[in-house]
């Protein structure tokens, strides 16, 4: 079947790719484009490893087919440094133990990315809500709410 | 021969091409369909893609509302006019699959999923479907869900109903063992208009409570043109079975839905969940 062409920009550089016609952003992000950070965990919308945003809303890298970002800006956990300087989430992840063998983190930072960009001081309850399909299985979660609570709070004191 | 993917331009041209092909399904956000080709599930076949604008209406700030069918659970919470509805589209998945899941593709879901079509139901909704080559036609809800099985039911364009009459009278209870984020054990949505302090016009709708959403139509029978008081509720707890047909699936028994489902109905009529 004929691969079909797709354009749009990952991390802030346009890229342009030819992809089958039901290819999901994630293989196309991972195997396609070389970045892999996001995850591939279930295939199912399960575990939330495989969240990138989607003009900045939080998408499940395996359920989207490429062709639908067609023009689209995706983030993934690859573009959140600056050069050698962590996103304030990374360096809230690092403090608060919030991995351990890391393979949820990329998509747990996505999510809450697209939490703290919509509402950059938000409450317990909507961090929690926030990663609702985000599964972790070594923290315990606490650590990444505590994590994603001081990243808020960090920026806010930033913005003070 | 693998799944294969067209883009059309119009929902006519989609319609057609769903008539004369069985193999042929609209792509919705893909939550369901794209987790079957990931499973192996779905190995052939062709998917449908339309960005016909229809698809995406929403037309929220008046009586009748009118939603497309591409409309997603995320622009249903961002729209304030769509506040009753909120519950049922924040009952769907974690927020990355909200702002995927359609409005469009929950018509079709498989049981216990189908949350939003339950809420929908209760609103007495009407879709408007493109079915061959006719042009479009407008079917209740009900009916389109109960020829659903037997499938060439179209393309659905989208779903419109009148707004509940006031901030009280539409309720949607979602009962799920994990929290936030988790599948129906049950849903229950109802409409309940009072006029000068009497049931009329009820609506209640049970999701995962049978094949498809389906209407109460018994606890219907038992609360129109009474007042809801506490006699009134004890009644409609026990028509609440009548007509249901849950499964035992991976999420609960079917002898378990039958047991909750009357208690977490009186709550809901009696307004102790929100
Ligand atoms: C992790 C996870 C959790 C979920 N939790 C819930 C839940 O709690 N409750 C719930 O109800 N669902 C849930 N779902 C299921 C699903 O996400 C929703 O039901 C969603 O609304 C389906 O919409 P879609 O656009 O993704 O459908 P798609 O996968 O695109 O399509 C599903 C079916 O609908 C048909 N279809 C789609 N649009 C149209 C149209 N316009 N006309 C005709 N046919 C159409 C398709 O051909 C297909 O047969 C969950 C899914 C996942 C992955
Ligand atoms: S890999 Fe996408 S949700 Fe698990
Ligand atoms: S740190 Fe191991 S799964 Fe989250």
């Amino acid at each position: 079947m004929a691969r079909m062409p797709v354009q749009f920009r990952l991390n802030g550089t346009d890229r342009a790719v030819f992809v089958e016609p039901v290819e999901t952003l994630l293989g196309t992000i991972r195997r396609g484009l070389g970045d892999f950070a996001p995850k591939f965990g279930c295939g199912q919308g399960t575990c939330g490893a495989c969240t990138v945003l989607v003009d900045g809303e939080p998408r499940l890298g395996c359920l989207t087919l490429s062709v639908t970002c067609e023009g689209r800006s995706i983030e993934t956990a690859s573009g959140l440094a600056d050069g050698p300087t962590l996103h304030p989430l990374q360096a809230a992840f690092m403090e608060h133990f919030a991995a351990q063998c890391g393979f949820c983190t990329p998509g747990m930072l996505m999510a809450a990315k697209a939490l703290l960009d919509r509402n950059p001081d938000p409450t317990r309850v909507e961090v929690v809500e926030a990663i609702a399909g985000n599964i972790c299985r070594c923290t315990g979660y606490e650590p990444i709410i505590n994590a994603i609570l001081a990243a808020a709070q960090q920026r806010g004191a930033r913005r003070a | 021969m693998p799944v294969n993917l067209r883009i059309v331009q119009g929902l006519q041209e989609a319609a057609e091409i769903l008539a004369g092909d069985r193999a042929a399904q609209m792509l919705g956000g893909g939550t369901l369909l794209v987790r079957a080709i990931n499973e192996g599930a779905m190995t052939e076949g062709t998917l449908l893609r339309t960005v016909d604008p229809v698809l995406l209406a929403i037309n929220a700030g008046g009586a009748r509302v009118e939603l497309g069918a591409g409309v997603t659970m995320a622009m249903v919470l961002a729209s304030r006019d769509l506040s009753y509805l909120h519950a049922p589209a924040r009952g769907i998945g974690g927020p990355a699959v909200r702002t995927t899941a359609t409005i469009g593709g929950n018509l079709f879901a498989a049981t216990p999923y189908g949350d939003f079509t339950t809420a929908l139901l209760a609103l007495d909704a009407v879709v408007t479907l493109h079915a061959g080559f006719g042009g479009a036609r407008a079917m209740p809800l009900e009916e389109m869900l109960a020829n659903r099985a037997r499938g060439g039911v179209g393309l659905v364009a989208s779903v419109g109903f009148n707004r509940p009459a006031g901030a009280d009278a539409f309720r949607f209870l979602k009962v799920a063992r994990v929290r936030p984020k988790g599948i129906s054990v049950l849903s229950i949505a109802v409409h309940l208009p009072q006029n000068a302090g009497r049931i009329s016009g009820v609506r209640i709708a049970y999701g995962a409570m049978g094949p498809t959403p389906l209407r109460a139509k018994a606890v219907e029978r038992v609360l129109e043109g009474r007042s809801l008081d506490a006699a009134t509720i004890a009644a409609a707890k026990t028509a609440a079975l009548e007509g249901t047909q849950p499964a035992t699936d991976a999420i609960a028994s079917e002898w378990y839905r039958r047991e909750v489902l009357p208690v977490h109905l009186g709550r809901l009529l009696a307004g102790e969940t929100s």
